[in-house]
C-alpha cells in the first residue's frame, strides 16, 4: 500500500529520461486520420469524464473533511455529491474506454496500428475506472457509504510527507484497497505508455503570439 | 521596418505538363517512409478536379486560414481556447479516405505462382492495413488529365461557384495542371494553429518548418492550413510537411521539385518584405484587394534605403544581390504576371503562378487567320477559363486575370511578329498598350519565361553561417560535434 513513494519515483525518473532521450516517442499518438466517427464519442466522452474525474478525487482525498465542515458542508449533502458527481465522470470514463476499445477491434485500419501498449493502457484504465465507478455508484449505495475522507485521505495526504500512516488503511474495504493499487500500479506505468502526452497540454498556447519565427543559431545577435 | 529575406517560387503554369516527376523526385527523397506513404509534399492536381486531399479547397469543411471579423483576423477553425476545448477530437481534420488508402502490389505473386490457366496477377495490398484490397477507390492523381469524370470536375469547390450559371459541357471543358506545394507563407496559418508551438517560421529565408522535438500530434496544423499541406506521419505521430528541401536551398541549390522538373516551369528567387507590414496586409476588408495589399509588403530591392536597412539589420550582400537578380521579383512584383494561390485565405502564399494562356488559346480554332485585334475579344470571352482561374488565383477578381492574359498575348503576339511576321503594327501596338506594356520588357519577359537557363532560373543565395560563433571552430567539424563541449571554445 505504501509504494506509492516508489511509483512516483518511477514515473519521474522514467518520465523524466523518456522526455529528455526518447523524447521523439513524446506524442498524442491519435488513430483520429483512420478513424474518426468512433473516435468522436470514445475520446471525448473519456478524456472530459476523467478531468471530473480527477478534480473529484482532488475534492475527496486532498481536501481535508475539516475543510468541508469548516465550509459547511454536510456529510450527507457531500456524499450526495460525490455519488452523482463522481458516478456520472466515473460512466464517462468507463464509456469513453470501451468505445475506444471496441474501436481498436471494429476498424482494421485502427486495429493494424493498435500495439501492446495501446491495449495494456486502455484495458488497465478499464479496470481501475470500472472498480472506482463500482465503488462510487454500487458499493456507496448497497453495501453503505463509505467514508474514505477519515481513512484514505490522511492516509494518502501522509504518502507525500513520506512518513506514510499505514495504520489507517487496515479497516479500508479490500475494493478500495485493489483500486488504489491498481492505480499506483498505473502511476508508474504512465511513462512507458502513451499517457504521457497528459503532461503535454498546451496550456499555455492562448498566451502567445500566433506567429512564431525562429532563427538558426545567432542569426539576430548582428541586428 | 523590419525587413526579412523570404526564398519564393514561381510555377508558370503554361508550361507544365503533368508529368508528375516533381511529386515523383520529392516523394523519393522525403516520404518515402512508414507513416507517409499517402503524403505528397508536391502534388500536380488535374483541375477542374477535387485535388489532394479531396475538396481542398473547401473551406466550410476543413476550415482553414484565416477570417477577417470586425477588421481582425480570426482562424477560421477557432482559435486557442475553442482549439483546447477541442483537443480530444479534431472535428475539421481530414481523414484517410479524403487522401487515400496507400496500396503497394503483392509482386511475389507474379514470378512465384504455379503454371496455370490464367495470367497471374499482383494484387492490390494496403500499406495501412497489410491486408489486400478488393478494389482501391481512389489513389493518388485518380482523376488524372480530368478522368475522374463529371464527378470529379463538379466536386470541385471553385467549380460549383461557377456553375450556378454555367452549365458543364464536358468535351468543352478545358484542362490545366497545378503542382502545389506548401506556400512557405508570410502569414502562415499552421504556424498560428499549432498549440505546442512546434511549427515556425525560419527568420533568414522564411521557411516553414515542424519541430520534431516539440510536435505533440495534436493535429490542428493540418486543417489550419487551407492548402492542406501539413500531414500527419501516423507512424512517428507528428506533423511532416514540405521544408522547401532547405539543406539543398542552403547550400544554393533548388528545391528537388524544381531540379528535376521537365517542363522547367519554376523559378526560385529571394524576395525582401517588411515583416511589420504583414499582419496590415493580410488584414484588408475586400478579398479583392489582398493581390495588391500583398505586392505591398515586398521592398524594391534596389532602393538604397532599402538596401542600407537590409544590411543594418544582418542581411548580407549576397542576399541582396541575390533579391536583385530574383526571378521572384521580377514575375511577381515588377511584371505583375504571377498570382498567389488563393489569396482570400489571407496567408500571403509565397508560391506564385503565371496562369496558363493554353486553355484559352486552344480555343481559338485557327489562330494563323486570327487579327491582332481579335485577341482582345477572344481573351475576353473566355469567360469559364478566366472566372475558373479568378476563383483559383485572385479571389474572383477577373480584371486581374485578364491583365495577366493580355499581356501575355501581347508577348506572344510581338514574338510572332518579331521572329514569323505578317503582323500589323498598328494593331501590335494597340495590343501593347491594352495590355499596358512595352516592346522591352515583353523581350524581358520572353527570355526569362522561355529561354532562362538554370542559373537564371534558379537564383539561391546559399545559407548563412557567418553569424555563428565558432566559425573558426567550426571549420572541418561534423555536426555532431555541437553534442560535445567544443574545445577550440574560449
Ligand atoms: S501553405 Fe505552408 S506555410 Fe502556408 S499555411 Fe499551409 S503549411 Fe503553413
Ligand atoms: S515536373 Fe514540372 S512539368 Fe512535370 S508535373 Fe511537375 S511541375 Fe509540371
Amino acid at each position: 500500500m505504501d509504494h506509492f513513494p516508489l511509483c512516483i519515483t518511477v514515473l519521474i525518473v522514467a518520465g523524466f529520461y523518456r522526455f529528455m532521450f526518447r523524447g521523439k516517442s513524446w506524442v498524442a499518438p491519435s488513430t483520429e486520420i483512420f478513424e474518426k466517427r468512433w473516435l468522436r464519442i470514445g475520446s471525448v466522452v473519456f478524456h472530459y469524464g476523467i478531468i471530473f474525474a480527477f478534480m473529484g478525487h482532488v475534492m475527496g482525498v486532498l481536501i481535508p473533511m475539516e475543510v468541508y465542515h469548516a465550509l459547511g458542508v454536510s456529510d450527507s449533502l457531500y456524499h450526495f455529491m460525490a455519488i452523482a458527481g463522481g458516478g456520472l465522470a466515473g460512466l464517462m470514463v468507463v464509456i469513453g474506454l470501451v468505445v475506444m476499445l471496441t474501436r481498436k477491434f471494429l476498424f482494421p485500419r485502427v486495429h493494424a496500428h493498435t500495439t501492446g501498449g495501446g491495449y495494456f493502457t486502455l484495458l488497465w484504465l478499464i479496470l481501475v475506472a470500472g472498480l472506482g465507478t463500482y465503488m462510487t455508484l454500487i458499493y456507496n449505495t448497497t453495501v453503505g457509504e463509505y467514508e474514505y475522507r477519515e481513512s484514505i485521505g490522511p492516509w494518502f495526504r501522509s504518502l507525500f510527507t513520506l512518513s506514510p500512516r499505514s495504520d489507517l488503511m487496515l479497516e479500508v474495504p479490500i475494493l478500495f484497497k485493489v483500486h488504489i493499487l491498481l492505480s499506483f500500479a498505473l502511476f508508474a506505468a504512465i511513462p512507458f505508455t502513451r499517457l504521457v502526452h497528459m503532461f503535454s497540454l498546451p496550456v499555455r498556447y492562448p498566451m502567445r503570439a500566433p506567429q512564431q519565427y525562429r532563427s538558426r543559431d545567432g542569426f539576430d545577435k548582428k541586428y | 521596418m523590419r525587413i526579412k529575406a523570404q526564398v519564393a517560387m514561381v510555377m508558370h503554369l503554361d508550361k507544365c505538363i503533368g508529368c508528375h516527376t516533381c511529386s515523383v523526385s520529392c516523394k523519393n527523397v522525403w516520404t518515402n517512409r512508414p507513416g507517409t506513404e499517402y503524403v505528397w509534399f508536391n502534388n500536380v492536381e488535374t483541375r477542374p478536379g477535387v485535388g489532394y486531399p479531396k475538396e481542398w479547397e473547401n473551406t466550410d469543411r476543413y476550415k482553414g486560414g484565416w477570417v477577417l471579423r470586425n477588421g481582425k483576423l480570426h482562424l477560421r477553425a477557432g482559435g486557442p481556447v475553442s482549439k483546447l476545448a477541442n483537443i480530444f477530437y479534431n472535428p475539421n481534420m481530414a481523414d484517410l479516405n479524403d487522401f487515400y488508402e496507400p496500396w503497394t502490389y503483392d509482386f511475389q505473386q507474379l514470378h512465384k505462382r504455379e503454371k496455370g490457366e490464367s495470367i497471374p496477377v499482383a494484387r492490390p495490398k494496403s500499406m495501412i492495413t497489410g491486408k489486400y484490397m478488393d478494389k482501391p477507390q481512389w489513389g493518388p492523381n485518380w482523376d488524372d488529365d480530368l478522368a475522374g469524370g463529371t464527378e470529379s470536375v463538379s466536386n470541385d469547390p471553385n467549380f460549383r461557384k461557377l456553375q450556378e450559371h454555367i452549365k458543364l459541357e464536358y468535351e468543352k471543358t478545358f484542362m490545366m495542371y497545378l503542382p502545389r506545394i506548401c506556400e512557405h507563407c508570410l502569414n502562415p496559418s499552421c504556424v498560428a494553429s499549432c498549440p505546442s508551438g512546434a511549427l515556425y517560421k525560419r527568420d533568414e529565408d522564411g521557411i516553414v518548418l515542424v519541430d520534431q522535438d516539440a510536435c505533440r500530434g495534436w493535429r490542428f496544423c493540418m486543417g489550419g492550413c487551407p492548402y492542406h499541406k501539413v500531414y500527419y506521419n501516423w507512424n512517428t505521430h507528428k506533423a511532416e510537411k514540405c521544408n522547401f528541401c532547405y539543406p539543398r536551398t542552403e547550400a544554393g541549390l533548388p528545391t528537388l521539385c524544381s531540379e528535376s522538373c521537365v517542363g522547367r516551369i519554376r523559378y526560385i528567387g529571394v524576395v525582401l518584405y517588411d515583416a511589420d507590414q504583414v499582419k496590415a496586409a493580410a488584414s484588408v476588408e475586400d478579398p479583392k484587394d489582398l493581390y495588391e495589399s500583398q505586392l505591398s509588403v515586398f521592398l524594391d530591392p534596389f532602393d538604397p534605403e532599402v538596401i542600407k536597412k537590409a544590411q543594418e539589420q544582418g542581411i548580407n550582400h549576397s542576399w541582396i544581390q541575390s533579391a536583385q537578380e530574383s526571378p521572384v521579383y521580377k514575375m511577381a512584383i515588377k511584371w505583375k504576371i504571377a498570382l498567389p494561390l488563393h489569396p482570400e485565405y489571407r496567408t500571403l502564399p509565397m508560391v506564385w503562378y503565371v496562369p496558363p494562356l493554353s486553355p484559352i488559346m486552344h480555343h481559338i480554332a485557327n489562330e494563323q487567320d486570327l487579327s491582332v485585334d481579335g485577341y482582345i475579344p477572344a481573351v475576353d470571352q473566355m469567360r469559364i477559363p478566366m472566372e475558373y482561374l479568378a476563383s483559383i488565383l485572385t479571389a474572383d477578381d477577373t480584371h486581374q486575370i485578364r491583365r495577366v492574359l493580355l499581356k501575355m498575348t501581347a508577348m506572344r503576339i510581338h514574338m510572332r511578329a518579331k521572329t514569323v511576321g505578317g503582323v500589323d503594327e498598328l494593331k501590335k501596338s494597340q495590343l501593347l498598350k491594352e495590355a499596358n506594356t512595352t516592346a522591352e520588357e515583353l523581350e524581358e519577359m520572353v527570355r526569362l519565361l522561355a529561354v532562362a537557363k538554370y542559373n537564371e532560373r534558379f537564383v539561391i543565395p546559399t545559407g548563412r553561417r557567418e553569424m555563428l560563433d565558432d566559425l573558426y571552430f567550426m571549420q572541418g567539424s561534423c555536426s555532431i560535434e555541437d553534442l560535445a563541449p567544443p574545445e577550440g571554445r574560449k
